[in-house]
């Protein structure tokens, strides 16, 4: 952690680090989308429509770890003063707040063929919706600042709040729709998940972890060569 | 403790020397309450089944409202930087602040409540749990939108921007506090909301002053 606080150390890894995590990454959509498509078998009941769910299960878990990951990053730029928290938290929300869209997308394709309706309020959906408003609260308020190193921290100041707070509104809007929605919603407990599916659905959630780490590194190295020309032509006046 | 009350009795005169503000927020209110039925129909037994949640929601847009005099003014004259020198620790200031703020519109909120209750048919029952519920869960309101204010001092856009942060973790008191109501008409005890409402604001009053300070620090820096 500490040995890539250096913005040019990091580039010096993500320089080398990068090409195989976009490699990895690659391989993994294909082999990961082809067990998808074509190995796993259609479910029983909701036909060939369950394959959304290679797409959608990973989205919603890397999304959720996102915040958490923009909330440790937070943590270090706010105690450590880490210069490379800032870029990398800069980097991660938009990525984290696409992979929010990408679920709340694909499940409200999945949720029309199977449930009859484009969105329900339903808790875990109205959760997801939630997080992806702070992912875009982060993004708002960290661009909002003449100075970049102000929108950082408040950013970051936001990032920790919003994980502490995250628990409860989950809690909350669960805790609400058992008091609201008696089951109305046709729910997802077919039979336990054979292999046949849980394996592409692994490969597929590791594919858009590495998809993550990739984006956010390449999106860091931007926001560094971006402050880099900040300065410049600060200095060039 | 002095400090603390001074500074809140010092925000409370300036509300009590320029008025306007907190009857605009009330205005709002009333005004953004009494919409509804005319957008939804004027049915009593749909204005009776909206009504809490309705109420509720215009509570929270009103104290979006009022959040940018909470610190934008005393960072415009300079106090803000003597608050942040000033013997009282910079997170009770804060507090004070909120308290101020929740004593000027928060409090009169509630109190106007059972009026608006009664525009939308509300029983007597459903009036009393629910002016419970805004007392319980406004100032929650208040100390996240002090914290949303703190976090936006001297952004571009600032007012629309507090509403995307605060408004997304305001979420478990708008579910709490409509659910105490709720559960009244659903002939379920009341408790458990307004228990859990009480449990948020305690949550946000142990975290809040931090951030908030955190955020003030920055904005005089």
């Amino acid at each position: 952690m500490h040995a890539l606080a250096n913005p040019a150390r990091f580039q010096r890894f993500s320089a080398r680090a990068l090409p195989w995590c976009a490699g990895v990454t690659a391989i993994l959509l294909l082999v990961g989308l082809y067990m998808a498509f074509f190995v796993a078998p259609p479910d029983y009941q909701q036909k060939e429509t369950v394959r959304i769910m290679f797409v959608h299960v990973p989205a919603a878990w890397w999304s959720m770890a996102g915040y958490a990951f923009l909330a440790a990053l937070g943590a270090a730029l706010l105690v450590w003063k880490h210069p490379l928290a800032a870029l990398m938290a800069r980097a991660a929300a938009p990525v984290g707040a696409a992979y929010a869209a990408t679920c709340l997308i694909t499940g409200s394709f999945w949720g029309r063929p199977m449930w009859g309706t484009w969105w329900v309020w339903d808790a875990r959906l109205t959760s997801m919706l939630v997080l992806f408003f702070l992912f875009l609260g982060h993004i708002a308020l960290s661009r909002a600042f003449d100075s970049p190193e102000r929108g950082d921290r408040a950013a970051a100041i936001l990032a920790l709040i919003g994980v502490i707070n995250l628990p409860i509104i989950k809690f909350s809007v669960d805790w609400w729709n058992t008091l609201h929605q008696p089951a109305s919603v046709v729910k997802l407990d077919g039979p336990a998940i054979h292999s046949s599916i849980l394996v592409p659905l692994l490969v597929m959630a590791v594919a858009f972890l590495m998809l993550f780490i990739t984006l956010v590194m390449m999106r860091t190295e931007t926001e560094i060569g971006r402050r880099r020309l900040e300065m410049a032509a600060l200095a060039a006046e | 403790m002095t400090r603390f009350r001074h500074l809140v009795a010092r925000d409370l005169l300036m509300v009590w020397r320029r008025p306007g503000d907190v009857l605009l927020v009330l205005a709002f209110f009333l005004l953004a309450a009494s919409l509804f039925p005319l957008g939804v129909g004027p049915e009593p037994q749909v204005l009776q089944r909206i009504g809490p949640g309705v109420l509720w929601v215009a509570a929270l847009f009103a104290a979006m409202l009022s959040l940018d005099r909470l610190f934008a003014e005393d960072l415009a004259d300079g106090s803000l930087e003597h608050l942040a020198l000033a013997p009282l620790p910079l997170e009770l200031a804060a507090l004070a602040k909120c308290l101020a703020h929740w004593l000027s519109g928060g409090l009169p909120l509630t109190l106007m409540s059972p009026a608006l209750g009664l525009l939308f048919g509300l029983d007597a029952s459903q009036i009393a749990v629910l002016a419970i519920s805004l007392l319980i869960g406004t100032p929650s309101l208040s100390l996240l939108g002090g914290l949303g204010a703190a976090l936006t001092l001297g952004a571009r856009r600032g007012g629309a921007l507090t509403a995307l942060l605060v408004l997304p973790l305001a979420v478990p008191v708008l579910i709490f506090g409509v659910g105490a109501v709720e559960a009244l008409a659903g002939g379920a005890g009341t408790t458990n909301s307004l228990v859990l409402l009480a449990a948020f604001f305690l949550v946000a009053l142990a975290s809040t002053p931090w951030a908030m300070a955190a955020a003030l620090r920055q904005a005089v820096e």
